[in-house]
């Protein structure tokens, strides 16, 4: 072994024995227990893991340990200085902060540090050089915009000294609030700057295991034999787990319990992806090894890999009930007469590849037996589903697990299943210790499920003035080996495959097929991304033949208050989507100094004519809540606290979205005090009440009514005390600025705990909130509480020679309701833009014959800042009654009009069709040159 | 698992190659390792045992100007490259390849030397290198020698460099001095570099092209044109360049030269990158690009 290596970390000098095999990364976290430097890929493509050395900053996933031997190193924990007791913030973490450009907060450390090295180095950069310095610092919540504020108004406040400038563009909502409405900063975003925030992998415990799950990585057969002799018999091997090792259920899942927590012998592996056997172990590295050393033998069978194939008949059929999860029917009006009517019937077949969430965190459980308990320490969208998961496995009562959620670094809909969490509960109950699994970005591109395949076929009919009359689709959605949430996407997928119009006769059939790729199941959009795409499409080829502006087109048959959706639902309110059109329509014209109808011509704009630009239009819709008459419910506890402040507790999660802020803003809005005032727990089983999955753009509503009902009902409660102490009428009790006004006297918190408490009352509300009853699909009437509506435009600019498309501008304008903070809002729409602009251009998850292509983060690339546009925001808000202060859900609708508002700029700039994302550039050039030549 | 078991920093060239022959096996050297150890990891590069780190070989990290040549250390990381004014005043091809190489973070520690061993026929600075004529400096137990640029290459991913008992120390680049001709005008040369990308898959590009040139009035005196991926190994397009050599520069010749590039390299199809056709539908307007920009600042 080499001698001892001397390095430096944030002005602290170490020496220490060199480790075999050691990167930066895990000497930092692991050794010196600095975890603000995180993890994202181990393959130098997140930027995540940027430390700076020597004044440099480097990929410290991929440096070895060693080399640091007499350098100087900067962590994220370096940057921030400790004025008396008091953490003084570097003015670019501030500055994240102010800016909002902290969400998820997982790739914030790496984005810092980034930014302060180019900052030592160019004190005033402009947007050209932080894009540069940033390249490959990938942000997945894509606050790219807010990030380059960030570093603008960072740099501006060290050179000049002055105090980091607040964003100056964001309005506030209309509707006329003290606190909601108004922008406000993340409760949690100083810990994220200053690298203090606690993710799953950043924990660990005494005696901990470290855990492998043995994949089958074959796509389709049958284990005949498993042999885990040679794991077992490895020293520091602690325990082997197979499937005959599972005391409870052996099959988890969400919807429908079709998944098995392993593959037993004689039993079907239906993708990569399964698990035939779990190995915990003292270190990480053993524990692979061992799982290396597992012998797996198979009865190979022929690979169903496309939906299609597996709807034939006399193809093996991967489930007992057969290929076909679910057959989705929509059925409006009289087809025949529809079509018969119409003066244009058209059709068209599109396709949409899989893709994959990419959240630069990737999967990691922890299990810790406590007395006679299960404790999970995990990343999960659904804390109270993962509670009753790992009990059915455990065989336990569901009292005896906790899910304890962390900190998530980005979800998107990829973190609603389960991964390792009963793996982790299985082996720490055998071992009676704590167990770590941590996917690497391999396993985790692997096995979580993802955005389903599509082919969709659309058959339109209009009338010539434009009028549609009746829209027919059929959709083959790849649900992949296992169930997951597929019948509900593919089922949304169905119901919006018509797109948000006034349609008089409807059909729509969607099957939903088992197929042996990796699951697909929830991805923000939940379908609807890609069925927008093929009747946005649809839209533009039928503006274009029937030779009718296309902003026209899509204003006379908007849905609009009256109208009767597709599934038979009336929308009596909250029905923006004209407003979207018209801001969206006219801001393009202010942003490109066009007129309207040359918005959408080719243009050449500089001297290169082979770089054609236009734009392209679309529009969106999406309901919020589960719909389809799920109960849809979420409770909330407030509580007064001894000090004067209070807690809001719900076990909704907090993914990057900024669910824990709109909950702190909403209880501070009701009690009328101070946001500072307001705790936020979330995501703990046994603290906080139930607030069901974080998917559907729901929160805001549903776990955002529970909070405001909860402090409404507390409020009143405290009234209904005060009253009858004082003995006054309630309206004498107001609530205002922080203090209480009892009857002319101001009363402080603390005084108002205290007497409470000695009233005999408890400060404490639990509320259950139940949204408004929706109907199945089929039953008629509301299927949805409410729908989010989303217009974008997008300005590209087409290579003709290579191909190549650049997206140059994007308008967005979302119907939210009711803005709660418009500062998160700002950057979760960006982030929805840049998500989709990745969709259209860049994503595709490849799986050849069941085998997964794009097993690694450098093959599956998501959009860097470089790709971003100029993004402009414009916040609609047309009231829901039922929801809280009239908001409505945003997460998903702001993503989804972006793929086809950009292939339909691409058409109008160069006359090619995109029917299939990603954009093919190849496929763009060849469709141009083949017309030169034809010319 | 442990992707080395021993990591050994040699100070000099000698230590190193000594470390490379004695050192238990299987033995790498590394100098970024933004690939080796991803290939490691990856399992695309069979296990080692011992690792060899040369960016503590103070000779290997120098960039200076040699005599009539620019030296490049190979554990120079690209950044450096990418910065330096000495590259940017006399091989403007090589600073725009350095540029773009990977994102900053890789470049702060990958180098030239790495990009070079791994022996892609279209790393970008590699076909920088390959227009600037650059030789190569190879260390081995029996001393050093010169090796011209190309024949480090053997095919794609395969490297001429025995990494056994074999290092890369560095690169010199000719620097063309100066001379004046009869009409008193000075020939000037100039240098640069391009691609084209997509924006899906792996950070490859489907096509790059390096030019370096010397120019007198509107006449090509000398021209190296460099295209990546034109063959298995780094591609010169040798009958292009003759066919320029003492032309004029216009549409005809330069139609002419685009001609015999095309003629002579083999354009293949990767699979999810770009297809054989689609490469020589589009590098004649890569090349004119890249051709013209190098005429304009050689003028």
């Amino acid at each position: 072994m080499n001698n001892q290596i001397t390095f430096t970390v944030n002005g602290t000098k170490h020496t220490i024995d060199p480790v075999a095999g050691e990167t930066l990364s895990t000497l930092l976290r692991e050794r010196l227990r600095l975890t603000g430097t995180k993890i994202g890929c181990e393959e130098a493509e997140c930027g995540a893991c940027t430390v700076l050395v020597d004044g440099e900053p480097m990929m410290s996933c991929v440096y070895p340990a060693e080399r640091a031997d007499g350098k100087n190193i900067t962590t994220i924990e370096g940057l921030a200085q400790r004025v008396h007791e008091e953490m003084k913030l570097h003015p670019l973490q501030e500055a994240f902060v102010e800016q909002g450009a902290v969400q998820c907060g997982f790739c914030i450390p790496g984005q810092i540090m980034t930014a302060y090295a180019l900052l030592k180095r160019n004190p005033n950069p402009n947007s050209d050089d932080i894009r540069f310095a940033l390249k490959d610092t990938l942000c997945r919540c894509a606050g790219y915009p807010s990030i380059e504020n960030a570093i603008l108004a960072a740099a501006q406040a060290l050179r000049t000294g002055e105090p980091v400038q607040k964003p100056t563009h964001i309005p506030d909502s209309i509707h006329d609030h003290k606190t909601v409405g108004h922008s406000h900063l993340r409760p949690e975003a100083v810990q994220k700057v200053t690298g203090e925030a606690i993710y799953t992998d950043d924990l660990t415990f005494d005696g901990m295991l470290f855990a492998k799950a043995k994949r089958a990585m074959i796509p389709h057969g049958f284990l005949t034999k498993l042999d885990v002799s040679k794991a077992k018999a490895l020293p520091g091997v602690v325990a082997v787990l197979t499937a005959d090792d599972i005391p409870g259920e052996h099959n988890h899942g969400l919807v429908i319990y079709d998944w098995p927590v392993m593959v037993g012998i004689g039993e079907r592996i239906r993708y990569v992806g399964d698990a035939v056997a779990i190995v915990a172990a003292e270190t990480q590295d053993i524990a692979e090894q061992a799982s290396a050393l597992i012998e797996a033998e198979f009865d190979l069978q022929p690979v169903i890999t496309n939906p299609v194939q597996a709807r034939q008949e006399d193809v093996p059929q991967i489930h007992e009930k057969g290929n076909l999860l679910k057959h989705i029917k929509v059925r409006k009006g009289d087809m025949d007469a529809g079509f018969a009517k119409a003066d244009i019937v058209f059709e068209h077949t599109f396709h949409t590849p899989t893709t994959d969430h990419a959240f630069i965190e990737p999967e990691c459980s922890i299990a810790v037996p406590v007395d006679s308990r299960m404790e999970i320490y995990v990343g999960s969208q659904i804390p109270y589903q993962d509670k009753t998961q790992v009990a059915r496995a455990l065989g336990w009562d569901e009292s005896r697990v906790r899910i304890v959620g962390q900190l998530m670094g980005g979800g998107f809909g990829g973190k609603e299943d389960i991964m390792g969490q009963i793996h982790v509960a299985l082996l720490a109950n055998v071992t009676q210790r704590p167990v770590k699994l941590l996917f690497d970005r391999h396993e985790s591109l692997l096995v979580h499920p993802k955005r389903h395949a599509t082919q969709i076929r659309v058959k339109m009919g209009a009338m010539k003035n434009g009028r549609l009359v009746a829209v027919d689709t059929e959709l083959y959605g790849d649900t992949g080996a296992y169930a997951s949430l597929g019948e509900k996407v593919m089922t949304r997928a169905t119901t919006h495959a018509a797109g948000p119009y006034d349609v008089e006769n409807v059909r729509a059939d969607c099957y939903a097929m088992y197929t042996n790729n990796p699951p697909a199941g929830a991805f923000r959009g939940f379908g609807v991304t890609q069925s927008a795409f093929a009747v946005e499409s649809m839209m533009d080829m039928l503006a274009e033949k029937l030779n009718i502006d296309r902003i026209e087109l899509r204003r006379m048959n908007a849905l609009h208050v009256g109208s009767i959706t597709n599934t038979g639902q009336e929308l009596k309110e909250s029905v923006g989507l004209m407003e979207c059109i018209d801001r969206v329509s006219s801001t393009m014209c202010q942003v490109s100094g066009l007129s309207q109808e040359d918005l959408f011509k080719p243009r050449v704009t500089s001297d290169a004519a082979h770089l054609i630009q236009s734009w392209g239009f679309a529009a969106a819709y999406k309901n919020t809540g589960l719909g389809g008459g799920a109960p849809d419910i979420s409770g909330a506890d407030v509580e007064l606290y001894e000090d004067g402040t209070f807690q809001v507790r719900s076990s909704a999660a907090e993914l990057g979205q900024g669910l824990v802020t709109v909950m702190r803003l909403i209880v501070s809005e009701e009690m009328a005090v101070a946001p500072e005032k307001v705790r936020v727990l979330v995501m703990d089983t046994d603290l906080t009440p139930n607030g069901g999955p974080t998917t559907a753009s729901r929160q805001t509503f549903v776990t955002g009514n529970a909070s405001r009902y909860a402090a409404k009902t507390l409020r009143d409660e405290i009234t209904a005390t005060m009253a009858e102490k004082y003995d006054i009428r309630p309206e004498q009790i107001r609530f205002a600025d922080g203090v209480v006004h009892v009857n002319g006297h101001s009363m402080t918190w603390v005084e108002i705990y205290k007497e409470m408490k000695a009233a005999g009352q408890n400060p404490l509300v639990r509320y259950e909130y139940e949204a408004p009853k929706t109907k199945p699909l089929g039953a008629g009437g509301d299927m949805h509480f409410a729908f989010s509506f989303g217009v974008q435009a997008a300005e590209v600019e087409v290579n003709k020679l290579t191909g190549e498309v650049r997206v140059l501008k994007v308008i967005s304008a979302n119907d939210v309701g009711m803005a709660v903070n418009p500062l998160g809002l700002q950057g979760q729409i960006e982030g929805g833009v840049m998500m989709g602009l990745g969709n259209c251009l860049t994503e595709e998850f490849i799986v050849e014959n069941g085998n997964v292509v794009t097993d690694h983060l450098a093959r599956y690339r998501v959009p860097g800042i470089m790709l971003t546009p100029e993004i402009t925001s414009i916040v609609v808000e047309h009231p829901v009654e039922a929801g809280p202060y009239g908001a409505k859900g945003v997460g998903e609708v702001c993503s989804i009009p972006t793929t086809p508002a950009i292939t339909n700029a691409i058409y109008n700039a160069v006359g090619v069709r995109i029917d299939k994302t990603p954009v093919d550039q190849e496929l763009i050039a060849n469709e141009l040159w083949k017309r030169e030549g034809n010319k | 698992m442990n992707l080395w078991q021993e990591y050994k920093r040699p100070a000099s060239v000698t230590e190193a190659i000594q470390a490379l022959t004695s050192a238990p096996g299987p033995v790498m050297p590394i100098a970024g390792g933004t690939d080796l150890l991803l290939d490691l990891k990856q399992g695309r590069h069979s296990p080692v045992h011992t690792l060899i780190d040369l960016t503590f070989v103070p000779e290997m990290s120098l960039l200076e100007l040699r005599g009539g040549e620019l030296f490049i250390g190979a554990a120079v990381p690209v950044n450096r490259v990418a910065l330096d004014p000495l590259v940017g005043q006399h091989a403007q091809a090589l600073t725009e390849a350095a540029n773009l190489i990977a994102g900053p973070q890789v470049r702060n520690t990958a180098t030239l030397g790495g990009n070079v061993a791994h022996a892609l026929p279209a790393a970008d600075g590699t076909i920088a290198l390959t227009a600037l004529n650059a030789q190569a400096e190879v260390a081995s137990p029996t001393g050093t020698r010169r090796m011209p640029f190309t024949s480090l290459f053997l095919g794609p991913g395969k490297s001429a460099i025995d990494k056994t008992k074999e290092i890369i120390v560095g690169f010199y680049i000719p620097i063309k001095t100066s001379k004046f001709s009869k009409n008193s005008e000075v020939p000037r040369t100039a240098s640069c570099f391009k691609r084209i990308m997509r924006p899906q898959g792996v950070a490859l590009p489907i096509l790059n092209c390096a030019v370096w040139l010397e120019r007198e009035s509107e006449i090509v005196i000398d021209i190296h044109i460099a295209v990546g991926p034109g063959s298995s190994i780094p591609f010169r397009a040798t009958e292009a360049e003759a066919a320029l050599r003492g032309q004029f520069l216009n549409e005809e010749t330069i139609n002419r030269t685009l001609e015999f590039l095309l003629g002579q390299a083999q354009f293949r199809t990767s699979a999810r990158r770009a297809s054989a056709d689609y490469r020589k539908h589009i590098v004649g307007g890569l090349f004119k690009d890249v051709l013209d920009t190098a005429w304009a600042r050689a003028s």
